[in-house]
């Protein structure tokens, strides 16, 4: 399954959540949810934690809208939004934490 | 005529994902055209208002980012980041648009404590 995350995880707990319920598979961050991957923040070390049960990936629009393009941690793959087409086009199904 | 009162914006949100950010800017922008004693805060993901190099074109949303150097120009000069947010997102003075103040939580308490108006964002 596909999980898209859309929240900075450090002002609000959804991506906690989506990593604490979810049993695996890909994870998107998009939007806000980009902080998330961006090396030195405060929750780089819970996504890294979760990285064996995930695929991670960014999209990079947002991590360029952001001033982040040149701060992805290691480990996630950036997406183009081509690349998020062909995420949920290869997931049997999607959820979006909102 | 009229006393001047301390205003103080509060700037909690990350830009882009909600719309609380550049709303903030239109009223410090409307509030400096009234000769307040104006400062604006930046703390938890509002620091990321202030990063560095935003490049918006893959979003298709107007990269608002430049304004905060503008502020001087309005004679707004009090801008105050919080060291402890910066520190949990990885970024330091250096990786931000303008120059600012950074004082610690502590510090931030205080001088919200101080303000005559605070408008949170």
């Amino acid at each position: 399954m596909l999980h898209i995350v859309n929240k900075s995880p450090l002002s609000s707990s959804t991506l906690e959540s989506c990593m604490n319920t979810a049993v695996g598979g890909d994870i998107l961050l998009i939007e806000d949810a980009v902080y998330a991957a961006t090396a030195g923040n405060a929750f780089e070390s819970k996504l890294r934690a979760a990285m064996g049960r995930f695929k991670v990936y960014a999209l990079q629009p947002d991590l360029e809208a952001r001033g982040m393009g040149d701060k992805l941690m290691d480990g996630v793959t950036a997406v183009d939004h081509g690349g998020f087409v062909d995420l949920a086009a290869s997931n049997k199904n999607c959820q979006s934490w909102l | 005529m009229s006393d001047v009162k301390k205003f103080m914006f509060v700037n909690r949100k990350a830009p882009y994902g909600t719309i609380y950010a550049l709303e903030s800017l239109e009223v410090v922008l409307i509030t400096a055209a009234f000769d307040q004693d104006v400062s604006l805060a930046f703390l938890d993901d509002g620091v990321y208002q202030l990063k560095k190099g935003q490049q918006t074109k893959g979003i298709e949303i107007k990269n608002f980012s430049p304004t905060y150097r503008a502020l001087e120009d309005y004679d707004i000069n009090k801008l105050y980041v919080e060291k402890e947010a910066l520190e949990a997102r990885g970024l330091s003075a250096e990786d931000l648009i303008v120059d600012v103040s950074v004082v610690s939580r502590a510090e931030m308490g205080k001088l919200m404590d101080e303000q005559d108006v605070v408008l949170s964002f």
